[in-house]
This record gives structure tokens, C-alpha cells and sequence, in this order.
């Protein structure tokens, strides 16, 4: 060993892929995807994990992890998640979801894995719009929010009230750990990265279901440019979803 | 002072990095233009650099080395 500090103080990680990501300029997708990524390097899981992408705009994610990946039908992503982890018990198995995916269609394997306690590791991305197909409104669309869907702004009378996952999922006894956290700044992505680190090693620990849902931006269908975006998530989006941590196991101990 | 990078072949010129820097010598780089069409980002002052990292933790493209 060398008394040398390693000249880098930040890079690439080794856990994301060389290629370039598809997402849109100033998209919190890939800051978050980074993060998970940056995870399962610091953890020394590159070799043992399995992702799984969702359909939207990360079902391609799997170009731009190092890891293995694979590509789940809509909103199936728990379901193939449950299935690699029972077989492949010792390997870390992630989904990445966005609220469409993991709201909408498929709502039905959410809640189920989770309730089953399946030792797996959720990320939701939660965008409050469909990215990918142009921006209709996804169940967790704000009240009054404009989508290609909603033109004159949500009305929850017609089209329901949004559904806050973290809060739906710590009610049940399978999930270990449930947080919400965003990624709109630089001690904000600090701690997203921590949350994401903590999940992991609760699966590794064999403590059940965790889920970290992120709030993140879609500047190319809110119609505002990445600066503006984050602005609009600070005073909208996390009032409305309250960042924090809905079910830990481990608290208190 | 440290050194920052930014690789053009993955900056989209978003601009978060900018708006992140407190000692404001992040800027988009107008002169230039990257393969996918964008003004990237670079750093125009790196002896001011903090090394505080803060730009590193906000571009969505990874596109920032930050050295000693
Ligand atoms: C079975 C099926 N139904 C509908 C679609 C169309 N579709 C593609 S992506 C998507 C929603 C994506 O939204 P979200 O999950 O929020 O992810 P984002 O793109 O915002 O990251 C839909 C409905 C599809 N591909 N397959
Ligand atoms: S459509 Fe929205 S969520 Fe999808 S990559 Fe573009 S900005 Fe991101
Ligand atoms: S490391 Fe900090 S001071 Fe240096 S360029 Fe990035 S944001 Fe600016
Ligand atoms: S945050 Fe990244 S992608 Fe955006 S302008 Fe800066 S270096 Fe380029």
C-alpha cells in the first residue's frame, strides 16, 4: 500500500456501464440511476447483482449497468424479481420503476411482493407523468396538474386521487424498510445514495421488502427546462409527498 | 484547487452543473458543440474549484471528473 490518496475525487463508478444514457438533458433519472449504480460498487455487489428495468423511459437501463440486467413486461418487474430471488437466493435483486409502471399496471404485483415480504429492492422512480409516452397523467399525477391527459388540470372528482406508494406500503408487515427521498440537490442526492446503500444491505441481511422511492423530474413533459423542474418538485411535488422514512424495522434498535 | 473535467461525449448541456456552483465557474460552453447538438459544460476557472463536488452530484449524465 501507498500512503497516496487516490487522485479522483469523483468519477464514473464502475457499477454504471461506458454507454451514454438515453435519457432526456436534466433528467433526475439519471442522477438516481447513478446512484444505484454508485450502490452496488461501494457494496462490492457488481458480481452478484441482478437488476430488473421496468417499461418507460429506464426499460433500456439495462445498456448502462455493469451488472446483469433484465427486462420485465409492464409493471411485472416485482414478479420477475420474486422469481430470480427464490431461485438465486444469494444474489441482490433491484427493480427500477417508474410510477406508471409501478402504480398503474402494475399496482397488483407491487402490493403483493411487498405483503409477501419477497427480499427484494424496489427504487420507484416518481415523476408524477408518463415520460416515456408523452406525458399522460400517471396515478400519482398532482390534483390540478396539466398532462396530455388532463388538460385542464387533474380533477381528482373524474380521475381519482394520486397515491402516496411509501405511506400505501409501510401499512403491511412484509416491508422492512419503506423511504422517501429526492434527488434535487447536492446534500438531497447524498442521502438518496445513503437510502439506497441502507436498502441493499437490509436485503442482504435477509430483512424482506424495501422500497426507496425517489421524486425526481420529467423537465421534457412538465414542459420545463431542468433548472425550472427542480423548482417545480420543491414547491409541488414534495409537499405533497413528504420526504422521510415510512417503515423501518431497524428504527429504534 | 482541483481539476474538472467534463467529457463532451456525455454531457447534454443541461446546465444543473452551473446552477449548482457556488463559485460559479461552471459554464456551458458555447463555442463548442457536442455530436448530439449541445453547448457542453466547463469549468472556466480551476483554481477557484473548492473541490466542494456539489456539480459532480447534480449532472444526471455523469459526465464530471473532479481530481486533486
Ligand atoms: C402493456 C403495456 N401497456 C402500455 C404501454 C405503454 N407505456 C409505455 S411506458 C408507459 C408508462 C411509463 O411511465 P412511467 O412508468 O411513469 O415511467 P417514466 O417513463 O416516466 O420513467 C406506458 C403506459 C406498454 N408499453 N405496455
Ligand atoms: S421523458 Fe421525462 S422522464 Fe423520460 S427521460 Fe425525458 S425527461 Fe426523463
Ligand atoms: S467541485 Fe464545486 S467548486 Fe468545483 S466546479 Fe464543481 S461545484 Fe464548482
Ligand atoms: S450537469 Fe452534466 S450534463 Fe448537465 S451541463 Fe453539467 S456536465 Fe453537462
Amino acid at each position: 500500500m501507498t500512503a497516496e490518496k487516490n487522485p479522483i475525487l469523483f468519477g464514473r463508478t464502475a457499477g454504471l456501464s461506458e454507454k451514454v444514457n438515453n435519457f432526456c438533458p436534466g433528467c433526475l433519472h439519471g442522477i438516481a440511476q447513478r446512484l444505484v449504480a454508485e450502490s452496488i460498487d461501494r457494496l462490492g455487489l457488481i458480481g452478484q447483482t441482478v437488476g430488473i428495468t421496468p417499461v418507460g423511459c429506464a426499460v433500456i437501463a439495462y445498456e448502462f449497468y455493469s451488472c446483469d440486467m433484465v427486462q420485465a413486461a409492464h409493471g411485472r418487474a416485482p414478479a420477475v424479481a420474486t422469481g430470480l430471488k427464490r431461485a438465486r437466493p444469494e444474489n441482490t435483486i433491484f427493480t427500477y420503476q417508474g410510477d406508471g409502471d409501478l402504480a398503474s399496471i402494475g399496482m397488483a404485483e407491487t402490493i403483493h411482493a411487498a405483503t409477501r415480504g419477497e427480499n427484494i429492492t424496489v427504487i420507484f422512480i416518481n415523476n408524477a407523468i408518463y415520460g416515456m409516452t408523452g406525458g399522460q397523467l400517471a396515478p400519482t399525477s398532482l390534483p390540478g396538474q396539466i398532462t396530455q391527459t388532463s388538460p385542464y388540470g387533474r380533477d381528482v372528482k373524474v380521475a381519482g386521487n394520486p397515491i402516496r406508494v411509501c405511506e400505501l406500503l409501510s401499512s403491511l408487515d412484509g416491508v422492512a424498510l419503506a423511504q422517501r427521498v429526492t434527488v434535487n440537490s447536492p446534500s438531497n442526492v447524498r442521502k438518496a445514495g445513503k437510502a439506497i446503500r441502507k436498502a441493499f444491505e437490509y436485503q442482504n441481511e435477509g430483512l424482506g421488502f424495501t422500497i426507496v422511492e425517489i421524486l425526481t423530474t420529467c423537465p421534457t413533459n412538465w414542459g420545463l427546462a431542468p433548472n425550472k423542474a427542480l423548482g417545480w418538485l420543491e414547491d409541488n411535488l414534495i409537499p405533497y409527498y413528504p420526504l422521510g422514512v415510512y417503515k423501518d424495522i431497524k428504527a429504534g434498535e | 484547487m482541483a481539476k474538472v473535467t467534463v467529457s463532451i461525449e456525455y454531457c447534454k448541456g443541461c446546465g444543473l452543473c452551473v446552477q449548482f456552483c457556488d463559485q460559479e465557474i461552471m459554464q456551458l460552453n458555447t463555442e463548442v458543440i457536442t455530436q448530439k447538438g449541445y453547448h457542453p459544460a466547463h469549468c472556466v476557472d480551476q483554481e477557484s474549484c473548492n473541490a466542494c463536488l456539489n456539480c459532480a452530484m447534480m449532472c444526471p449524465d455523469v459526465a464530471i471528473t473532479i481530481e486533486r
